[in-house]
């Protein structure tokens, strides 16, 4: 247990200095520089003229079909690694129980590209 | 052991904060950029459990994927300031009703909380020595053996979640032309081109 946590200690040392250097960042940019705005320099910048809208629009609702199919999958790749790392040890049933999840989401795969999800217009 | 302890207590307080803040921040987008610290926090308390895949599963799906989802939720709400406050009297009841409700069940819960006889032991049973056997691996020996039911039901969640989200979300627009590539390849010049032999002043109708 010990040891396996020394192994992650690198991670957190580059997580302290990350956090150091963006906080030491943004702190020497406030106090240096001399905090003197207005409201044409905190104005957005949009190539010289005035902003025409706010950034936060309303997105189509295809974007959010890419996003969560893209979940989906993710989570059979992820159900793939530990599959991956012990198949050794697992048999012919480890095996074939994974196939059969394997056939399961490649119905839905098979129903979606069917259906034209995969496409953009 | 002390420095595990410092580091638990560090992570679980960011964890927390992070997560008020989710709640109190006026802006949704704020909102979701604590969410994801709150998320890689709780990623740092598994490895410290010593649930390394859990910790990996966490950071990729929940970070990468579930927070690209909810900034897509946010960004579809139409968020214009005016209107955030607007019924907030008028649910408030119900939401302070829903809260008691809540605190409730979960007192009643917390109080009346007994283990059954030799849970604990059935708790560490299924963990193998961390020292001897990765986490991933003894992930992988009982997933998909030990639990083949839950494995498979899990695969049919997603294919419920994949087939749903089609349903709901996917249109066909009218009107749109798009690429169809066996057409273009099964094209032939014949079909489309014809060479015509033309008398001079005369012309072809």
């Amino acid at each position: 247990m010990q040891a396996m946590l020394l192994d992650y200690l690198p991670i957190l040392v580059f997580l302290v200095i990350a956090t150091v250097v963006a906080a030491g960042a943004i702190a020497a940019s406030y106090l240096v520089v001399p905090q003197a705005g207005d409201r044409e320099k905190e104005a957005a910048y949009e190539c010289g003229f005035e902003a025409f809208d706010d950034a936060r629009s309303r997105f189509q609702v295809r974007f959010y079909l890419v996003a969560i199919l893209f979940i989906i999958f993710d989570l059979e790749v992820a159900f793939l690694f530990p599959w991956a790392v012990s198949l050794g040890s697992l048999g012919g049933f480890g095996f074939w129980s994974m196939m059969v999840f394997l056939t399961i989401l490649t119905v839905g795969f098979v129903y979606e590209w069917k259906k034209g999800a995969l496409e953009w217009e | 052991m002390i420095a595990a302890t410092l580091i638990f207590y560090m992570l679980a307080s960011i964890l927390v904060v992070a997560a008020f803040m989710v709640v109190v921040s006026r802006n949704p987008v704020h909102s979701v950029l604590w969410l994801i610290l709150a998320f890689v926090n709780s990623a740092g308390l598994f490895v410290l459990l010593g649930a390394e895949f859990l910790a990996m599963v966490l950071v990729v799906v929940y970070v990468g994927a579930v927070a690209v989802l909810f900034l897509f939720v946010v960004m579809m709400l139409d968020l214009n300031r005016l209107a955030w406050r607007e019924g907030f009297q008028k649910a408030m009841p119900l939401g302070i009703a829903v809260s008691v409700v809540l605190l409730t069940e979960i007192v009643v819960m917390v109080g009346g909380w007994s283990s059954a006889k030799g849970a604990a032991a059935l708790r560490q049973a299924p963990m193998p020595d961390p020292a001897s056997v990765p986490n991933t691996q003894a992930l992988g020996e009982v997933i998909y053996t030990n639990y083949f039911y839950l494995f498979q039901g899990a695969g049919l969640v997603l294919l419920v979640a994949m087939v749903g989200a089609i349903l709901l979300t996917h249109r066909r627009h009218p009107g749109v032309r798009r690429q169809s590539v066996a057409a273009q390849i099964a094209r032939r010049k014949e079909d489309s081109l014809k060479l015509n032999k033309v008398p001079t002043g005369k012309g072809i109708s």
